[in-house]
């Protein structure tokens, strides 16, 4: 049964507790930084949200899909482990921390630790398509899944900041660029991605050109930095049993 | 010639007048120190290869063996003894971090030893538990801070989710991974049948565990392996980890070689993965931002199950616990530096933290002294040995107490510290399934339900002995405990009197 939920009337545990209540399509209107917006929500919801849900928005998420047509605020898609958040606008910090499934796609840039501890298990292989720039720490620690940086309306120059793949031990990273990343620690490995490299990503590349009328052509025939861990140089500190 | 600058510390002695050469220590020892001669029809062993951890001991059925400290020593030097000259050998040759297991061993004071209990005489007349009822049960969680009428004037019942326990300790967070699953298996059916609560650790839930989830605490850190919404919804309650006492500052990193099929499958990675849980929270950096983690696992689980913030002791306890409290937390836990651990750097766990006693008594002051203190409860950790511990533990200030090394003990531990390794020879701090299976869980379950009825009769005993018949008044209530030994300095952090005050 379709519901309309009115966020500014509510708050947001109310909001919340309306949410867990409700299955089917859910609209929530004049959504003005309220948290936690489908925290563990499952398959049987669809949200679509107006305005700029707050923090932690699809925390825990299992199998809903959230479309948001603004901005969205710090760790969207927290330990997310199904599901889908489409976000019309800009997100913030830790972008799906600690992301395992499901998948995250952002119109515009995104901030700080985007794809931080993202990891994946079995059939699970998150995805996060950041369709502008990022703050620095782009997949840190980065254990498992795809993250792609599109760095649409920048030039063909991404803006990550800096130390790109700190502490990366697993999955795939893409940054469309012209140049290579920086700061790139030795137990990561860059190179220019290969024509079947970006052919594995074409299913990602499309769902964003269909979600945000981009230039699918453009996307499928630029220059791409593939970054995976070394594994001839793992996070091996050495140690003496005492 | 390879010149070898590290005496065993230990020495296998064989009495070869009892050996029947029966070859069971050979079997047993996974480090390999025993070894049967074909010729000389006899056995023999090698001292390095020893861990000090009883097992052949325990299982010769002619009680041949023992184990004794080498009396090999240095010259006898104030400030160079043997444990300092042989950490320098050792990073000398290979250059490593040095990394132990269990608690803190060193010469530290420990405060409970310090600290004696009251008893009734005369005037207050002490209490009889074979005879009169004693009430042991506690309740963690906030507390109501006012009571709402309706139109009627009946009271409003708004109570929030509460653990509750039938004696204050619970087992405290040792993951899969770091323990095996027979003992695993063994804590959980433990604190079903005990009506306590145990607790995952940060790595994941096993499925097969999933029916003990009513007495099952899980726990959350920062790389938030197996955090999944069935895992948060199997509990009774939800634990942060922000710190661990053993090691405060540092952060897990179980490696890869480790990471096995059943591993995998609770961490949920891939097999041979490293998982790496950095100390930081990398989404937390203020009281503002763990309040955001903490009602995150409450609206995850619509408010239903209490939200465990657990730190290490370290110097500005009492202002964090502050803080905790404040951040909508339900309980906080308090780790001393005498917490165990399944691996830890050396100089880590060695230096850093302080004694649970001390930050306990700190934190339950700052939080009355704030007026907050029915806001959270308070657990404290790291170095709970006995039940009068526990007892002195509640007296300065602790709503309940977290065991980990006791327990592991009940299940057959001997402390040999090496946990590390991952080939304890009883079962518990390993993955390898011929070890696993020496612990049966049968058998493991029944001697922690046996320590716990224990512990909780003489816990009876004490509160009796002091005229108190519920454990609530107990708490906090250090006009019961007396310092020996202590300083001005010490007796006012801990809050309590001298003796013959
Ligand atoms: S278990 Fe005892 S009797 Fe058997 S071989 Fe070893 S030392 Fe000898
Ligand atoms: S758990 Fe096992 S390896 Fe660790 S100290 Fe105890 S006996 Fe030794």
């Amino acid at each position: 049964m379709a519901v309309t939920l009115n966020a500014k009337a509510l708050g947001y545990q109310p909001l919340n507790d309306a949410v867990r209540a409700a299955t089917g399509d859910i609209e929530i209107t004049e959504c003005f930084g309220e948290r936690f917006i489908a925290a563990s929500a499952t398959a049987d919801k669809k949200l679509l949200i107006h305005g700029v849900p707050g923090n932690a928005l699809g925390c825990y998420m299992d199998g809903a899909s959230v479309v948001v047509d603004g901005n969205a605020q710090d760790a969207v898609g927290d330990t997310m482990n199904d599901g889908e958040i489409i976000i019309h606008g800009r997100a913030g910090d830790a972008l799906g921390y600690a992301m395992r499934g499901g998948s995250i796609y952002v119109k515009g840039d995104s901030g700080y630790r985007t794809g931080i501890h993202m990891k994946q298990y079995l059939d699970k292989r998150p995805v996060i398509v950041v369709g502008g720039c990022t703050g620095s720490f782009l997949g840190e620690y980065m254990a498992g899944g795809l993250l792609i940086v599109l760095s649409l309306g920048s030039g063909d120059e991404a803006d990550v900041g800096r130390f790109t793949g700190t502490g990366m031990h697993g999955g795939r990273m893409f940054i469309r660029s012209k140049n290579p990343p920086r700061d790139v620690p030795e137990q990561v490995v860059y190179r220019r991605a290969e024509a079947d490299d970006i052919a594995s990503i074409a299913p990602q590349l499309s769902r964003f050109s269909e979600l945000f009328g981009a230039d699918k052509e453009l996307l499928l025939t630029s220059v791409y930095w593939l970054l995976e861990p070394n594994s001839t140089n793992p996070y091996t500190q050495m140690y003496t049993n005492n | 010639m390879a010149v070898n600058y590290i005496y065993p510390e230990q020495e296998i002695v064989r009495n070869y007048d009892r050996c029947i050469a029966c070859r069971a220590c050979e079997r047993q020892c996974a480090n390999e120190a025993h070894e049967y001669l074909p010729e000389q029809k006899k056995m023999t062993s090698d001292d390095a290869k020893c861990v000090s951890c009883h097992r052949c001991v325990s299982i010769c059925p002619t009680r041949a063996l023992k184990i004794v400290r080498t009396d090999h020593d240095f010259r006898k030097n104030g400030s160079w003894d043997k444990k300092n000259i042989y950490e320098v050998y050792k990073q000398a040759e290979t250059g490593g971090v040095l990394l132990s297991s269990m608690g803190n061993p060193l010469d530290f004071p420990i405060y409970w030893d310090k600290i004696l209990l009251n008893a009734s005489q005369v005037t207050n007349p002490s209490i009889d538990p074979l005879r009169e009822p004693m009430e042991t049960r506690v309740f963690l969680g906030a507390k109501s801070q006012d009571v709402t009428r309706g139109a009627d004037g009946k009271i409003i019942p708004k109570t929030t989710p509460q653990l509750e326990l039938s004696l204050p300790v619970m087992f405290s967070a040792m993951s899969y991974g770091s323990i095996s699953y027979n003992a695993h298996e063994s804590l959980a059916r433990a604190a079903t049948e005990l009506g306590i609560y145990y607790n995952t650790g940060e790595g994941g839930l096993h499925e097969d565990f999933y029916v003990y989830g009513a007495n099952t605490i899980v726990q959350v850190a920062s790389g938030r392996f197996g955090v999944h919404r069935e895992y948060l919804d199997a509990a009774a309650g939800v634990e942060i980890k922000m710190g661990q006492g053993a090691k405060p500052g540092i952060g897990g990193h179980l490696p890869g070689k480790k990471v096995g099929a059943d591993v995998s499958r609770t961490r949920m990675i891939p097999m041979g993965t490293d998982a790496i849980s950095p100390a930081p929270h990398h989404d937390i950096y203020s009281i503002e931002d763990l309040r955001q983690l903490v009602f995150s696992l409450k609206e995850a689980t619509a408010y239903k199950k209490p939200v465990i913030v657990k730190i290490a002791a370290v110097h500005n306890v009492a202002a964090i616990a502050s803080g905790i409290a404040r951040s909508g937390a339900d309980i906080v836990s308090i780790d001393g530096f005498r917490g165990g651990t399944g691996a830890a750097p050396t100089r880590i766990r060695d230096n850093v933290g302080i004694p649970v006693e001390m930050a306990l008594a700190a934190v339950d002051k700052r939080l009355r002294d704030e007026g907050i203190r029915d806001r959270v409860s308070v657990v404290a950790a790291g170095s709970i040995r006995n039940a009068a511990d526990v007892v002195k533990a509640v007296a300065l200030g602790a709503d309940a107490v977290y065991i980990g090394t006791a327990a592991l003990l009940a299940l057959g531990c001997h402390l040999c510290r090496t946990c590390n390794v991952g080939k304890c020879n009883w079962g518990i701090a390993t993955q390898q399934p011929d070890l696993v299976k020496r612990l049966n869980p049968d058998v493991g379950y029944r001697r922690l339900v046996n320590l716990m009825t224990a512990w909780k009769h003489e816990i009876e005993e004490m509160m009796g002995g002091m005229g108190i018949n519920s454990i609530e008044s107990l708490k906090g209530n250090r006009l019961m405990l007396r310092g020996v030994g202590l300083n001005e300095k010490e007796l006012s952090i801990l809050g309590i009197g001298h003796a013959g005050e």
